[in-house]
């Protein structure tokens, strides 16, 4: 492994120490009673367009992203620019649906998608269905976060033998921890901004320098091997790659928003307007990850992956490696520290959201649902505190004692999971056609059927549909929610004439922005 | 105004517009190609790129365009 880069140590360690301290002094911002729920783990609900802007960008564009896009585009070359039409399909999703779900939990305090589902379908397991699917999906997806942590560490010549090479990964952790503990979710809030402020930097810079250096874009475009410059034209008996490239995209965009962490951004926003302003917004994260896709290939076109110097980071994180031995290779060591900050703290945004999310799920459709019913405010947030704290170290446990493939597997299997969630969700706010029992059931052969497809594919999130001569390669969690939904529908009728159904608490009127007086 | 003439519909048909988008990039036949390039750049890149900027214009039309 090369030495410690020190100038990019020092610079990174200031940076860390600022979002420290800006974690903890957010607790003061727009100040609340830390004790209620709804201040802790939505900030009050009161951030406008400007900070939704920068929470919900922080949280979906996460350090992994920015680490995986381009290493995928690396290795595998073309179908990781899925990325780009899955950021462009995803806002009309948002834009449709979400301002919605605000309102209506604005309206009768609720802080989960779950707690709306409780709401208007009337049926404990449903919501129960909902919160467990959450929080499983939403584990793996904060370990993960630690790998982009971990890459950019080693990336800056740290490493250490054995259990003592997790360290640094451990402080960050602890650091996250306590500021998520004290601050909730004002604290990835106010970080949020500063990240944004040094990914945005970063990503420009790495567009507009690399190129340069290596001679404009014909010729890094010219280094791609031919294979992995396009997609691959399908043969006559399939849709091929091109099947798996729509489907991911679109997969992908409608499980998005169905995240936790996603719908705790959204919810955190003062108004149903501030969230479909961000739907318009938002894309300026996409065109960014777009950029930074191209990064991989930047990555091919500068040759990291033959220099001597790089060869044990490679050696250690595989593809995964691609970006932060890039701008190793391009930039100034005090350039790199304000990059591999920026992914670092990338990190921290959207685990903190996500633990909160899994937290906000816990407390209120596990514990408040079946085991306490009564608990005062102030117990109902320390609860919240406390299993925040679990989550987080949960993920620590899992990425420094499994090998990271298998949160990576577990992520995948994630996105599967929680788009079986969509008919009670997103199809909820529209109709309340569906009976809750047939959406129970839905939801169940869909997680089946979706991991059912996920192992036959080899651990694979595409699985390839035959009918007759002719193959349907696409990704499985598009196929799980359609048997999901078939289901859902055909049962609705049978489940109806068995029995009466429970009232719905909502109002068609409370899901839209309330009427100016007249 | 009475109750009765505020009822709103959910649905506009300024909605189709997000349908132009949806077309336009899961189709991949239209731009998997690598002529006609941008500054060096395959059509398959920047035909993307650029479908980001036309979509989030849609979106912000739909916005102005109908009430939330």
């Amino acid at each position: 492994m090369q030495d410690v880069n020190w100038t990019a140590l020092i610079i990174f360690l200031v940076l860390f120490a600022l979002i420290t301290w800006l974690g903890f002094a957010a607790a003061r911002w727009r100040k609340g009673d830390l004790d209620l729920l709804h201040e802790w783990g939505l900030g009050g609900r009161r951030f406008g367009t400007v900070v939704t802007w920068f929470l919900i960008g922080g949280d979906l564009y996460t350090a992994y992203t920015f680490i995986a896009v381009p290493a995928l585009a690396f290795g595998a070359g073309a179908i990781a620019f899925f990325a780009v039409p899955y950021t462009i399909v995803a806002y009309p999703i948002l834009f449709l649906a979400f301002p919605r779900l605000w309102y209506v939990c604005h309206k009768h305090n609720y802080i989960t998608a779950a707690d709306f589902v409780r709401g208007r379908f009337g049926n404990r397991w449903l919501a129960l269905a909902m919160a467990v699917t959450g929080i499983v999906a939403t584990l793996p997806y904060i370990a993960l976060q630690l790998v982009g942590l971990q890459v950019v560490i080693g990336g800056m010549g740290i490493s250490g033998t054995g259990y003592t090479g997790d360290l640094p990964l451990v402080i960050a952790f602890i650091i996250l921890a306590a500021f998520t503990y004290s601050s909730g979710l004002r604290a990835p809030a106010s970080i949020a901004i500063v990240k944004d402020i040094l990914i945005y930097l970063t990503a420009f810079a790495a567009v507009i320098v690399v190129p340069i250096q290596l001679g404009g874009f014909e010729r890094i475009f010219a280094a791609v091997p031919p294979s992995k410059l396009l997609l691959a034209t399908p043969g006559a008996n399939t849709i091929g790659a091109y099947g798996a490239y729509a489907t991911l995209a679109l997969g992908s965009a409608l499980a998005l928003f169905l995240y936790p962490h996603s719908i705790t951004g959204i919810l955190a926003a003062s108004s149903g307007r501030a969230v479909r302003r961000n739907a318009a917004l938002l894309p300026g994260y996409s065109f960014m990850l777009g950029l930074l896709a191209l990064v991989g290939f930047f990555a091919i076109a500068a040759g990291v992956g033959e220099l001597p110097e790089f060869a044990a980071g490679f050696k250690q994180f595989g593809n995964n490696f691609a970006v932060p031995a890039l701008l190793l290779h391009s930039f100034p060591s005090w350039f790199v520290g304000i990059a591999f900050a920026a992914v670092g703290i990338g990190a921290l945004v959207p685990a903190a959201i996500m633990s909160i999310a899994a937290a906000n799920l816990f407390t209120r459709n596990i514990h408040r649902e079946f085991i306490n019913n009564a608990p005062t405010d102030r117990q109902e947030a320390q609860l919240a505190k406390w299993v925040s704290l679990i989550v987080k170290f949960g993920a620590l446990v899992f990425i420094v004692f499994v090998p990271s493939k298998y949160a990576i597997y577990l992520q995948l299997l994630g996105g599967i999971w929680i788009i079986q969630t969509l008919p009670s969700v997103m199809l909820g706010v529209y109709t309340r056609w569906f009976n809750a029992w047939a959406l129970l059931v839905g939801w169940a052969a869909g997680i089946v059927a979706g991991t059912a497809m996920f192992v036959a594919a080899n651990l694979a999130p595409t699985y390839t549909l035959e009918v007759g001569a002719f193959t349907f390669p696409g990704y499985s969690a598009l196929y799980a929610v359609i048997i999901n939904l078939v289901l859902t529908v055909i049962l609705t009728p049978l489940f109806n004439l068995m029995g009466g159904r429970p009232a719905d608490e909502t109002i068609a009127a409370e899901y839209r922005a309330p009427l100016p007086a007249a | 105004m009475n109750q009765q003439d505020r009822k709103r519909t959910d649905w506009s048909w300024w909605h189709l517009l997000f349908l132009v988008q949806f077309v336009a990039v899961l189709w991949p036949p239209f731009y998997n190609t690598a002529e006609p390039s941008f500054i060096g750049m395959p059509f398959f890149y920047w035909y993307q790129l650029l479908w980001i900027i036309i979509g989030a214009i849609l979106t912000a039309i739909v916005h102005f365009a109908t009430e939330d």
